[in-house]
Formats: C-alpha cells, structure tokens, sequence
C-alpha cells in the first residue's frame, strides 16, 4: 500500500473515531442551547410579531419578584456550598487522615449510600422526619421540649439541610482526594517548627487542599443551583427557587420565551460563580476539574 | 574539667504499642553540642524514640529532658526542639525563603527581622540568594541544607534528625555525609541523628547507640563500637564481620578455644559472660585476617588455616575475597591487603589465613538476636 | 462481505416500524390519576384487541408536552373542557374530532352541550365530555365550622390549611369576593384588577396555608393525619376522606362550587385515531363508566351509567350538592389566550411573599 493511501485511511479511521463525540457535543449540547438562545430571544408566542429582542430579559429586571427570587436562589446556594465544605471538611480529614482503611472505607460507604435510592425518595424521607406528624416532631413532644408537634418543614433552614446532604458526597470526594495526597510529615514539620492547630490548617493544609476546595465547591454550587427538588419538597410553600421558575415558564404558563430566558441568566451566573471562585482562589480550570 | 552540661536526657522511657515494646525502659544522656547518633535496624524503636523527644507521641512512663526541663506534657510546637523529617517535609507551596522563615513567623518575629535572619542562615548554609526560588526548584542537597536552615534558624537547643540522607544517591549521600558534619561543627548545636546505616553514624558521631529491640544495646564512640563491641548484635551489626558459632572448650589468660560442629578450633578473646561448655560466637573482622600464599610460621596462639577462594570482590581500597576455610566449610570474608600484593588471586586457588586472638571476640551466643 | 450485509438486513427489520408494534393495537393516553382505571383497561383488551398506555399528567403539562411535540406521542388527551381552545389557537396542537364515528346517544345532552360549545373553533369540534365534578370545599367538622373560601383565611386556622397554587384557587377567591371573574374574560383591565385583588388576598392568607398541594396524596395525607383542617378540595377526594372518617364533609361554598369537566381530545398526530373513537365509545357505555366512577368518584358523562353507581356515592352527592348548590355551580368558560400569562405572575407573587 502507497504511504498517501495509508494516510488517508488513518485520516478517515481518526475521523470515525471522532463521531460519536463530536454528534454527542453538537446535538445533545450545542444545538439544544443554540435553540434555546434562539427562543429566549422571541416574544411570548401568540403575540403575533417574530422579531428578535431582549424583552424576555427585560421581563426579568422589571419584575422585582424575579430577580429576587434569582438573587435568592444565588445567596442560599452559596450558603449551601459553604455549609456543606464546613460539614465535609471534617468528614473528609477523617476518612483521609485519622481513619484506618477499613473504617475509611465504610466511611466512604456511609456519604454513598444515600444515593442508592433517587433523590426523590431521598428528599421524601427527610419529610416524613421532619412533617409536623413525622417522627421529629413527635420525638421532641416526647422528649418534652415542645408542648406539641412543630412544622419542621418549609423554612429555609429546611431546604439548607436538604441541600447540604444531597452534596456532601460531592464535596467530601474531592477533598479526601486532595488531603491523601498531602504528606503527614508536613503537617507534623508545621508544629514543629512552632505552629498551632489553626495555623497549621491555614499556612499548610489550606493551600494543598485548594484545587480540591475549589472543585468540590463549584461542583456544589452547580448542583445545588441547579436544584429543583429539594427546594421544592422541602420548601413547599415558601422554597422561591429559581429553577422551579424555570419549571413553572414552561409547564404551567407555555412561556417557553420566558423559560428559556430564565434558563439562561442560571446558566451566566454558574459560569459567572465558577469563574470568580478560580479568580478568588487562583486555581486553573484544568487543574481542579482533575480533582473533582 | 567540668562535666558538660546536658541537652537530651531520658529516664526509664517506655512505650508500648499492644504487645510490642517499641523502647523498652532507656535512659541515657547526650551532652551539650555533640553528635549523637542512634543506630539500629527498621523496627528497632528509633523513629518512635525520637518523636518521643519531638513530642509527636508521649511516652507510657519516663521522662524527656530537654535542656534541663522535663518535657511532660509540653506541645511539640513549644519544645525547643527542631526536626529535619525523613522526605525533609519543606512546603511546597512556599518559596525557600518563606521556607525558613516559617517558624519564625509563628514566634511572631517582626517581618524585616525575619528577612534578615532567613538571609543570614541560608548564606551560612551556601544558598546566599536563594529566598525568592521555588523549592522544588533545588537540587536534593540544596533542599538538605533548607530543610536544616528551617530547624536552626530557631536556634533549637536539639535538631533531631530522622535519616535524612535514606533518599539521596550514594554520590550526594556521601557528600552531604561530610556536609552534615560541617554544618554541625560550625553551628554547635546538639545533633541527635537516627539511621538505619552504620556508616553514617560512624563517619559522622561523637556518640552513637546501637539500637535493638527498644534497647541500647550500646553506647560509645565509633572506635569503641568497631573495636570493642558489647553484644554479638553491636559486632555484626556495625561493620563487616565473620561469625563462626561453637563451644567454648577452654579459657587461658582470656583467650579462649572455641570449636565449631566440625571440630575446628577458633581462638578470640572472650567476653565476661561466656564460660567453658557455653555456645559461643566469635566475631573476626574481614581486615583483620592475614593472607598468605605459602604456609607462614606462626607464633604464640596464631593458629593458621587453610582455605579456598570461592569469589574475588574487587572493590578498590576496599577489595576482599571470599574463602571457605577446608575442614569447617565456613566462610570467610577476608580483606585484601591495600598494598595491592595478593591481588591476583584467582578462584578455586588455596590460600593459607590466619588472625590475631586478641583481635577476635567471643561472646555468649544469644539465641534471639537477630542480624 | 456475506455477514455485512446479513448485519444490515437483521439491523433494518428490527429497526423497521413494525418491530415496535402495530400502531393500530395500541392506544396511547395522556390523561389524570386514575382515569383510566385497570380492568376497564383490561376489558377493552379483550373486546377489541388494543392495549392502553397510560402517562399521567395535568392540564399544564398536558398542554406543554403536546406542544413540545407538535401534538404526536399520544392518542387521546383529556384536558379540561376551559383549556382546549386557547391552546388550539395557539399551538394548534389538537385534530379535529368527527362525530359521525361517536354515539352520541350514549351522553347526557347537557353536558354534551356545554362541551361542544366551549371547545368549537371554525366549526369544527375539539373535545367531549368525560368526566365531571366540582371544587369545594373539605372541612374536618370536629375542628371547624366553614361556609365559604374566605373562611380559609380566619385567623384560627393557622398553618392548618391547604390549596393549590393555581387558577381554580383564584376563580374560587374571585367568586368568594362577590366578583364574577367569568364575565370579566372579556375586559382584560377589569380582570386584571379583580386578580390583583384576589392576589392581595391570597398573600394576606398565606400563613393559614400548610402547603400549596400538587398531588392528590399529599393532600389526602393532610386530613389522615390532621395536619390539616380544611382546604379547597375537589369532590371525589372529600367523599373518599368521608368514607374514612365520618367528620370530613365536602361542602359547596355559599358563593358557589367550581363546575369543572374533563374532556377526550385527539392529538393533532395522533397514530390510532380508530382506537381512539373505540375507547370513547367504550367508556361512554353505561355499565363501564358505571365502573369508572366506582374507583374515581366523579361522575361521567355517560347517560343512564350514574343509576347504576354506588348508592353510597349517590347519598354523598345529594347530601354535599343539594339542588340548591348544583344550579349554583360555576362552569368555567373557554379561556382566552392572555390571561393565563397575567394570572401566572400573580401567582409568583403569591408563592415569594412571606
């Protein structure tokens, strides 16, 4: 066979292998955003024109309860993601440094297992707990704290718990894989050259563990702001999250333009919130997404 | 004179971890500014004595003494105490000079004195210039020397240091070898230096314990070890050394008849434990057999054997063949001479060998040393 | 080069339409919670051979998966009666039905009526009757005495009440309020005040409100455990919670009950339109809506079937909707399209005040 033919027959086996990528990025990704862009920039069907405009982001910045409601969604997922690093950062430091490998690994086994079940009857379980005929609440009347049962349900203390344990697995990953990879003797050389324990964390754990810090958060923030859910469940009346906003345009009121729209102010302030978080904590993209 | 004044004292310390003994009941001092060394195999306790004395782990009971104060009780970020770690521990994350200056932050020293301390001990060590370099951007000496900028910049009254040197090359090894003695030299600090490898702790101790089994099994200078070692494990352990095991048949003047299985008869000078009809060892140094090509005449209590080469080791300065002595079967290890004479042998030839009693020990055998 | 092309040939007839099953045999419907109930499904299998595939929905999804497809992936939808010709001005997402192939004679003429009127476009017919019922409202009598919706917002019942968050509830308020939302279709202005109002309302009640309900079970569970003491509730489900436990009354407001009816619609690229008539037709005779009504507890619309229903059932009926309260009921008319849109931000605001 002529080097030219051989050439080309890699040049065409490089191709097909490519295939199947490239149709999973432009039709499964690329064309439903390129559509959706296209739709959140049309007037609300019906109104008869098909020019092209901004109005359905006007809409957003005119009705305060929009806005709010997006601001809201923003705060409480950032909130969220620094619960959940709080709560997994000490889980983490166990299963990577203090456990032994058997224990590490049934502590692995525990952040997992909630999600052998959908997050659905996760979410369902929380509510049979904390409903006001649930099993919280009638604890507490029996342990006689409460005179009688309290709604545990629909505060934004609830949707934050809600959130935490539905990413703890995401946050804890990250973090242990990123605590394994720094060497005790570091830790041990920081005391004793005289630090102290929060020190120790600040000056040299800190700074190891930031790529994975940073992933575990982003990841955490996505989720949680992508979160229809738990909020909803465990908000019930007063959840105001803003992808329920999303799901209420295009179910209930047809306004797909608007949907569309809302989908992607979401989808700027994630790729808005990733970027500052790899600002704030001078990472590389490449770096952490290695880690998450 | 007045007696030296003590850096490191130990009192009956004892740490158990289940069943085993990791240090079992030492005590023992180490004077102001020397070099002091603790030399045994993987597993004998050494790393565990001395995070002991850095406070990463405290002691079932005993006491450490650290310039006079007991340390009981006392944080390993407050001892006056500084450890260069095995992988040397500098953080990666920080250049060279924040490195060394770390400690110092954390004593809260103020920000230009840091500066002009940091520079001061890394000109000391040969890095003059160095503080703004990322550390991973040194070579495995240069990071050595850091690692020991970082510990003495505190001005410790110990530097403890846990075989530093295990990672190196042998070139860099050998060379950092006499750059550790240097710096130790230069800077008067007490040294306290744990390895596994005898010749560091000979080439660069005033002091070394040899360590086994959570004990001292002794403690002296390098010549008193090489020459005069206390138990069978000290002899095989420091150094290299023929062993021939036999009964004790009879002592005269202190030199006694040790006879193998075989019936071979072996002299050396007898340690007090041994009696007659006790199994004995008989440690005889490789440079302490002579060779000879013709049978010699020997003198006094020089007995001379026969044997054959089984291999040549050649190895410059330090070159020696092996023989397996005719009627025993056992082998020795002899060295050849420096003057190059005998450097021609050749495998399977019978040479002639024989060695000073006096310069041969015996011991009484202790069945569970290991070597 | 032989095995190629048997690949190709096993690949095409498995790929090939008819692998999946013929169209013709089965019949796809979007519909409510237990409309379609198994053994009917199960009897019509028999008689006719066509096995039924049921997706559960609402009126909204309804409409918004049906647009999503251009009207195709089901055979049969059953909106109610007040949504189907919006939607079809807007997305045309409905065929039109002919009658020649539905007996007609099986209906009750009123409602036939009512349903052909409210979902005609251009003269060509869109939906039929199917079921019916009223939105009320559902009382635990041991703990409250209620007469009409704005009863909900007494300061008594604090967190101990239930509704939905949608239109229903605010057509409901409206009429609490003395208005009539109904005649104010055609005077956007008007209306738009009217749901202020209502919204204003609402948000003033809000902290009587446990929960805005979005399943029937959620709010069936509400009154099993006594979290909650009265919502606005559809019939059937009062009537259930009734049998259960005696104290639990469905009760037609003073201001009047919302008459809703469900319909059967033929998506615009339905695939089995013959079964689809068949089913209807099924459904429609006495002795099977009979038997639908057993496992709902609505009323269909098939003439001579409610005779035959549950004398228990009856009772309910007749002692909840005296002839009194049935004249008074409010039958929604077809909406126009707009509102919706107005509604719904009223809606949000409702659902973010505190």
């Amino acid at each position: 066979m002529s080097e030219p033919a051989n050439r080309t027959q890699s040049r065409l086996l490089l191709a097909l292998l490519l295939i199947p990528g490239v149709l999973w990025l432009v039709l499964l990704i690329l064309l439903p955003h390129v559509d959706l862009a296209i739709l959140s920039l049309k007037p609300h069907a019906g109104a008869g024109t098909q020019q092209l405009s901004l109005s359905q982001y006007g809409t957003f910045f005119e009705e305060p309860l929009y806005w709010h409601v997006f601001v809201r969604t923003a705060l409480v997922s950032g909130l969220s993601t620094l619960l959940t690093l709080l709560v997994a950062f000490p889980i983490a430091w166990t299963i990577a440094k203090i456990a032994k490998e058997r224990t590490r690994s049934y502590l692995f086994l525990a952040c997992l297992i909630p999600f052998w079940i959908s997050e659905t009857v996760r979410t369902l379980g929380w509510m049979i707990l904390l409903r006001e005929s649930g099993v919280l609440p009638a604890l507490l009347v029996k342990l006689g704290i409460t005179n009688a049962p309290i709604e545990m349900l629909y505060h934004d203390a609830t949707i934050l718990i809600g959130l935490v344990y539905t990413s703890l697995l995401f946050m804890v990953v990250p973090l242990v894989s990123s605590l394994e990879s720094l060497d005790n003797s570091l830790i041990e050389a920081a005391y004793d050259l005289g630090g102290k324990g929060l020190t120790v964390l600040r000056t040299i754990v800190l700074p190891h563990a930031a790529p994975g810090i940073t992933a575990g958060c982003i990841v955490v923030f996505m989720m949680t702001l992508g979160n229809y859910l738990t909020p909803t469940l465990l908000g019930g009346k007063n959840s105001q999250w803003f992808t329920e906003q999303i799901y209420t345009q295009f179910i209930t009121r047809f306004n797909w333009e608007q949907g569309a729209a809302f989908g992607f102010l979401l989808l700027s302030l994630s790729v808005a919130m990733v970027w500052a978080g790899l600002k704030v904590s001078g990472q590389q993209f490449a770096d952490v997404m290695r880690r998450a | 004179m007045n007696t030296p004044a003590l850096d490191l004292e130990l009192r009956d310390v004892i740490k158990r971890y289940g069943d085993h003994t990791a240090v079992n009941e030492l005590s023992f001092a180490v004077p102001r500014g020397s070099f002091f060394s603790i030399l045994g195999p993987s597993g004998c306790g050494k790393t565990t004595l001395l995070r002991m004395i850095a406070g990463f782990i405290s002691p079932d009971s005993g006491d450490v003494y650290i310039g006079g104060v007991n340390m009981k009780n006392i944080a390993p970020n407050r001892r006056p105490v500084n450890m260069v770690f095995q992988q040397l521990a500098l953080f990666p994350m920080m250049s060279v000079g924040e490195n060394v200056a770390y400690g110092l932050a954390r004593r809260g020293v103020a920000r230009l004195e840091q500066k002009k301390k940091v520079a001061d001990m890394l000109a000391r060590v040969g890095l003059a210039g160095s503080e703004n370099k990322p550390v991973d951007a040194l070579s495995g000496g240069q990071r050595q020397r850091v690692a020991i900028a970082r510990s003495l910049v505190l001005e410790p009254t110990l530097l403890l240091l846990d075989e530093p040197l295990g990672a190196l090359d042998l070139k860099l090894r050998e060379h950092m070898k006499l750059e550790l003695k240097q710096l130790q030299a230069a800077f008067g600090t007490t040294f306290v230096y744990i390895t596994h490898d005898q010749s560091e702790a000979l080439v660069l101790s005033d002091r070394v314990a040899v360590m086994n089994n959570g004990r001292f099994e002794q403690i002296g200078s390098p010549q008193e070890l090489y020459y005069a070692a206390a138990t069978p494990f000290v002899a095989s352990f420091v150094g290299a050394n023929n062993r021939i095991d036999g009964v004790l048949k009879g002592i005269a003047s202190g030199i006694g008849d040790v006879v193998t299985s075989t019936g071979v008869s072996f002299f050396a000078k007898i340690s007090a434990r041994a009696s007659v009809g006790s199994t004995t060892q008989v440690f005889i140094r490789p440079e302490s057999i002579s060779l000879y090509r013709q049978q010699p005449s020997l003198s006094g209590q020089m007995s001379c054997y026969q044997g054959a080469v089984t291999s040549l080791l050649f190895d410059g300065a330090n070159s020696s063949v092996l023989l397996q002595e005719l009627t025993s079967g056992l082998e020795f290890r002899v060295a050849l001479p420096q003057t190059g004479h005998l450097s021609d042998l050749k495998t399977g030839e019978r040479v002639y060998f024989s060695f000073d009693p006096e310069r041969a020990l015996g011991y009484l055998a202790e069945p569970s040393t290991r070597v | 080069m032989n095995r190629f092309v048997a690949m190709v040939l096993t690949l095409s007839v498995t790929l090939s339409p008819s692998a999946f099953g013929d169209d013709s045999k089965r019949l796809r419907i979007i519909s409510w919670a237990d409309y379609v109930p198994a053994d009917v499904a199960a009897q019509f299998k028999k008689e006719t051979g066509i096995s039924v595939e049921v997706t559960l929905s609402n009126n909204e999804e309804m409409i918004s998966k049906l647009r999503a497809t251009g009207g195709a992936g089901f055979d049969l939808a059953q909106p109610s009666q007040d949504r189907i010709i919006g939607a079809q001005r807007e997305f045309s997402i409905y065929k039109p039905l002919d009658l020649t192939k539905v007996k007609l004679d099986q209906f009750v003429p009123s409602l036939l009526e009512t349903t052909r009127k409210n979902t005609t476009v251009n003269g060509q017919t869109y939906g039929l009757p199917y079921l019916w019922g009223t939105d009320g409202l559902v009382v635990n009598t041991k703990r409250a005495q209620i007469n009409d919706f704005l009863d909900l917002c007494k300061p008594d019942f604090k967190g101990k009440t239930a509704m939905r968050l949608k239109r229903p509830t605010m057509m409901a308020f409206a009429f609490a309020l003395g208005k009539d939302p109904f005649a104010l279709y055609g005077d956007p202005k008007a209306y738009s005040a009217l749901m202020e109002q209502v919204g204003a309302t609402l948000i003033a009640c809000k902290r009587n409100i446990k929960f805005f309900y979005d399943n029937k079970d959620q709010l069936l569970n509400g009154f099993r455990s006594g979290e909650i003491t009265a919502a606005m509730m559809w019939d059937s489900g009062g009537w259930k919670l009734n049998r259960e436990n005696p104290d639990i009354l469905y009760i037609a407001p003073k201001s009047g009950a919302l008459g809703w009816l469900d319909t059967y619609a033929i998506p615009a690229k339905g695939r089995n339109d013959a079964g689809a008539y068949a089913w209807i037709n099924f459904t429609m005779r006495p002795d099977v809506a009979a038997r639908i009504t057993k496992v709902i507890g609505s009323f269909t619309a098939s003439k001579g079937a409610d005779a035959l229903v549950d004398p228990l059932l009856q009772a309910q009926f007749a002692k909840s909707l005296p002839d009194a309260a049935l004249k008074n009921i409010k039958w929604y008319p077809a909406i126009p399209s707009g509102l919706e849109e107005m509604e719904g931000r009223i809606l949000d605001r409702v659902k973010a005040a505190n």
